[in-house]
């Protein structure tokens, strides 16, 4: 699939989907879009998400920052600032360990967007936040940070 | 109908903040009714943000993004007359897209 993906981004969209675009089934940004990655997203460990997303386990990378409150009152919503210094990073994904799907999001970059994102989460309850960087040579690297949840937000 | 995606650029000299608002419940399937009954989940899961009709980010979410997504990116190269637009598609299949201008 993201082989198909990335022919379809690289050119020939235009001119495969052009005769479809009058139709109202077939948006030409959704008809791009990935496929949703369904073993990474359902995996209920976050060992078997990190598994299911292609990142082994490593050492933390320093390049990676994450900026989010030490102490959340409201899991419901907590704000997360994520980027990458890495050269060529392509994608954030975002883990929280204690969550009973752990794999939050994962957003791919191209062109001239940085590798940066502001996001909010439910968290079920105090967990390690990882994300997770891929760079263009195919290297992935992790950093993670520990957020205290006082009400939980997976039952809000 | 799904409510419009409100999309904005902050030009800020080379690098602009983009921020996406996505109006979803982002029902979990975790939470119970009244009756006790699960909620089935519908939750948002692609979007991809175009500029000027070439995607830049493409974006895969869980039920755990909180309800309204709301997204800040950062990019360069944008400026005033740009196109941006937003696109997703939820577990249901439904799907909404909008486009703004770069003032």
């Amino acid at each position: 699939m993201q082989e198909l993906r990335r022919t379809w981004l690289k050119g020939g969209s235009a001119m495969l989907l052009s005769p479809l675009l009058g139709s109202s089934l077939l948006l030409p940004q959704a008809a791009r879009a990935a496929e949703w990655n369904r073993p990474a997203f359902t995996a209920r460990t976050i060992n078997e998400a990190l598994k299911a997303y292609g990142a082994p386990a490593t050492g933390e990378a320093r390049d990676i920052q994450i900026t989010a409150p030490e102490i959340s009152e409201n899991g419901a919503k907590v704000d997360i600032e994520i980027s990458s210094n890495l050269a060529n990073t392509r994608s954030l994904a975002v883990f929280a360990d204690k969550n009973p799907l752990p794999l939050c999001a994962a957003l791919d970059f191209s062109g001239p967007v940085l590798p940066y994102a502001k996001l909010q989460l439910k968290l079920a309850e105090s967990t390690r936040i990882r994300v997770v960087a891929k760079t263009a040579d195919g290297k992935t690297h992790v950093a993670w940070r520990d957020i205290k949840v006082t009400l939980g937000g997976c039952g809000a | 109908m799904a409510e419009q995606i409100k999309i904005r650029a902050l030009l800020q000299g080379e690098i602009a903040d983009i921020r996406i608002l996505m109006q979803h419940p982002m029902e979990t399937g975790q939470r119970r009714n009244e009756q006790g009954q699960l909620l089935p989940s519908h939750f948002i899961q692609n979007f991809t943000v175009n500029l000027n009709g070439k995607p830049i980010i493409d974006g895969q979410l869980n039920t755990s993004i909180a309800k309204n997504p709301l997204f800040t990116f950062r990019s360069r190269g944008i400026k005033a007359g740009d196109k941006l637009s937003v696109a997703w598609t939820d577990n249901l299949g439904e799907k909404r897209q909008d486009e703004v201008t770069v003032g």
